[in-house]
């Protein structure tokens, strides 16, 4: 690049000795040009060498990130070891900390609101991918879907306060079961609807991408849609389709707020899915500004680094699996 | 296939019309909580309630404008880090796509768009506010900032490698240095997709409440030092929802309408500018 930069010049010069312009004004320039050349030269080297900064600066970031969660929960795997992932009671009071409640709504809650949202999800993708891809409706669809993923999550757990556990408590009334409201099938229900989005718009995408060819040789041996979409569209989709739903996952695992206010935050383990609970995430976002042993804030540490390198797998594997999809 | 053909034609139909009702089943709740929140707290919405204060409990009236303030405030900080930093390593992912450290930084940054939003909180607490010995709105900036990260890199990177190289070529061959083809070609001709990113990014962060519980932490009064503790809206919101009292909670109906209405009209915009200007994100 700066040769080429030094050729222009080359020219530029040799044309205007061509003219009538006295040598000396020439070499001035010249001078002048050269100072100029080797300024933007350095220039541009720094301009380069910020731009490869900024891409170490992510990489740093990233392994910031995980040196500070594993330097700050050395305490507690001190202290508790890894049994402490598996140790049922938690009681900061009388120094036992297990995680095992929390890890175990965490799981209840994610999958359940995963079970919930998939139906939904996949009828949104296949709305959009297969059945009506064009016009203004879908474009509506689509448009108010991804809104959904708008909405701060701190306004979902207000809306869920205030409106679903008050149904909640009227259905275990009627289910005779102790009517809490809040508890984990309240938060799986909020996390359902948080993630729809997610799922459905990998989805569509993958849906789309479908060969028509396939989809027109499958309606040429008399096929209807439905067995269109069976035995060819799902199987030919389903990586992509199960990238998506990794991914709505990745984000109801991390989801904080949301849970946090209709989960009820008591550290039994909960024993039922209308049970009171906790996640990983509810009990940091409780516990830290509370947390004046060191072992207690060390502990809560170590479940926000177990969340981290959950989702980061999670997430790499979808995001593995998209690749692969898009690649094929 | 033994069944009678019109056996299938009806299964099919059967399913057509469960997926759109399906479908259309999922937004009814969105529908349902832009209703409910805007009948709950557009009454509270007025002039009164923009300038003034949160009141004690028992008093009436009152207002939010600390956590308008702080929310603002806290945003524009976050963007004048996460902007200049996301654009110039978006714009490095593009114009390096083979090499190394480019492929490592990517990796990096689809980790960072995945990371809960709490452990960014604890990260902040110890970079930020465990060294400057309390919570502070600075510290809430840089967590917000590194959840801006991605997106805006994202959007950029997408943008610029849409580009044609002869755009570039045409201003290198005209003699121009690598950083002003940077400058004023490349990142002009993809501003529109750079700037829907960067509006994406603080509607993503401007409703985030879990990074801002240990760092900026939330001040019933007005503050405008961004060393101290400072409210911001979802802050308010969740602290005056979760507490016992009526008259808080109608705060927070009134703080969760403008925080609604603010998020949705960046997205809508985001995704209006995107059509107009045939972006691809």
């Amino acid at each position: 690049m700066s040769e080429a930069t030094i050729e222009n010049k080359g020219i530029a010069l040799s044309d205007s000795k061509l003219g009538v312009i006295n040598s000396d004004l020439a070499l001035i320039q010249s001078k002048k040009g050269v100072r100029r050349l080797n300024r933007q030269i350095r220039t541009e080297n720094t301009f380069r060498k910020m731009l490869l900064l900024m891409g170490l600066i992510m990489i740093l970031l990233v392994i910031g990130i995980l040196f500070t969660l594993l330097l700050e929960s050395i305490p507690s795997l001190k202290a508790l070891g890894l049994k402490y992932l598996w140790g049922k009671t938690w009681d900061p009071v009388q120094d036992i900390y297990g995680a095992y409640p929390f890890l175990l709504g965490t799981l209840l809650t994610s999958f359940l609101a995963l079970i919930i949202s998939i139906p939904f999800s996949i009828a949104i993708a296949v709305f959009l991918g297969e059945y009506y891809p064009k016009g203004w409706i879908p474009d509506f669809l689509k448009n108010t879907v991804e809104l959904i993923a708008a909405v701060p999550s701190v306004i979902y757990g207000f809306w869920g306060l205030a409106v679903l556990v008050p149904m909640v408590r009227s259905l275990e009334t009627t289910l005779h079961v102790d009517p809490y409201g809040v508890g984990i099938f309240t938060s799986s229900l909020i996390l359902a609807v948080m993630i729809i989005p997610y799922a459905a718009s990998l989805g569509r995408s993958v849906i789309q991408m479908v060969p028509s060819s396939l989809k027109e040789g499958a309606y040429a041996l008399g096929a209807t849609r439905w067995e269109v979409i069976r035995s060819v569209i799902i199987p030919y989709t389903k990586s992509g389709l199960f990238a998506g739903i990794l991914l709505s996952l990745g984000r109801a695992l991390g989801e904080t707020m949301a849970v946090t206010m209709v989960i009820g935050n008591t550290s039994i383990i909960p024993k039922s899915i209308f049970a009171p609970g906790n996640t990983m995430a509810s009990v940091i976002a409780n516990e830290f500004t509370e947390a004046d042993k060191p072992v207690y804030l060390s502990a809560l540490i170590e479940l926000g680094l177990v969340l981290f390198l959950v989702t980061v797998v999670i997430n790499m594997i979808g995001k593995r699996v998209i690749r692969r999809f898009t690649n094929e | 296939m033994s069944q009678s053909v019109q056996y299938r034609i009806g299964i099919s139909r059967i399913v057509r019309v469960i997926t759109i009702v399906l479908a259309f089943a999922c937004i009814l709740p969105l529908f349902a909580i832009l209703f409910y929140i805007i009948k709950a707290g557009i009454t509270r919405v007025n002039w009164s309630f923009l300038v003034n204060v949160p009141k004690p409990v028992g008093e009436k009236g009152g207002g939010i404008a600390n956590a308008l303030l702080g929310t603002f405030l806290i945003i524009i900080v976050a963007s004048l880090i996460a902007i200049p930093v996301g654009i110039m390593c978006g714009v490095f992912l593009s114009e390096n796509r083979k090499s190394r450290l480019a492929y490592w930084s990517r990796l990096c940054v689809d980790i960072l768009q995945g990371v809960p939003s709490i452990v960014i909180g604890i990260i902040a607490y110890f970079w930020l506010v465990k060294p400057l010995g309390g919570f502070s709105a600075l510290s809430g900036s840089v967590a917000l900032a590194i959840m801006m990260l991605p997106i805006v890199i994202r959007s950029t990177e997408e943008t610029l490698k849409l580009l044609p190289d002869s755009l570039k070529e045409a201003a290198f061959a005209l003699g121009m240095p690598f950083h002003r083809v940077i400058l004023k070609v490349i990142v002009p001709c993809g501003i529109s997709g750079i700037l829907s990113g960067v509006m994406l990014s603080i509607a993503r962060v401007a409703g985030e409440t879990a990074p801002l519980l240990f760092t900026a932490f939330g001040n019933p009064y007005l503050s405008a030092n961004i060393t101290k503790p400072m409210q911001s809206l979802p802050l308010l919101i969740f602290n005056y929802a979760t507490s016992p009292y009526n008259d808080w909670h109608d705060l927070a109906w009134g703080a969760s309408v403008i925080l609604l209405v603010f998020v949705l009209l960046l997205n809508i915009s985001t995704k209006l500018i995107t059509k107009r200007w045939k972006v691809q994100l």
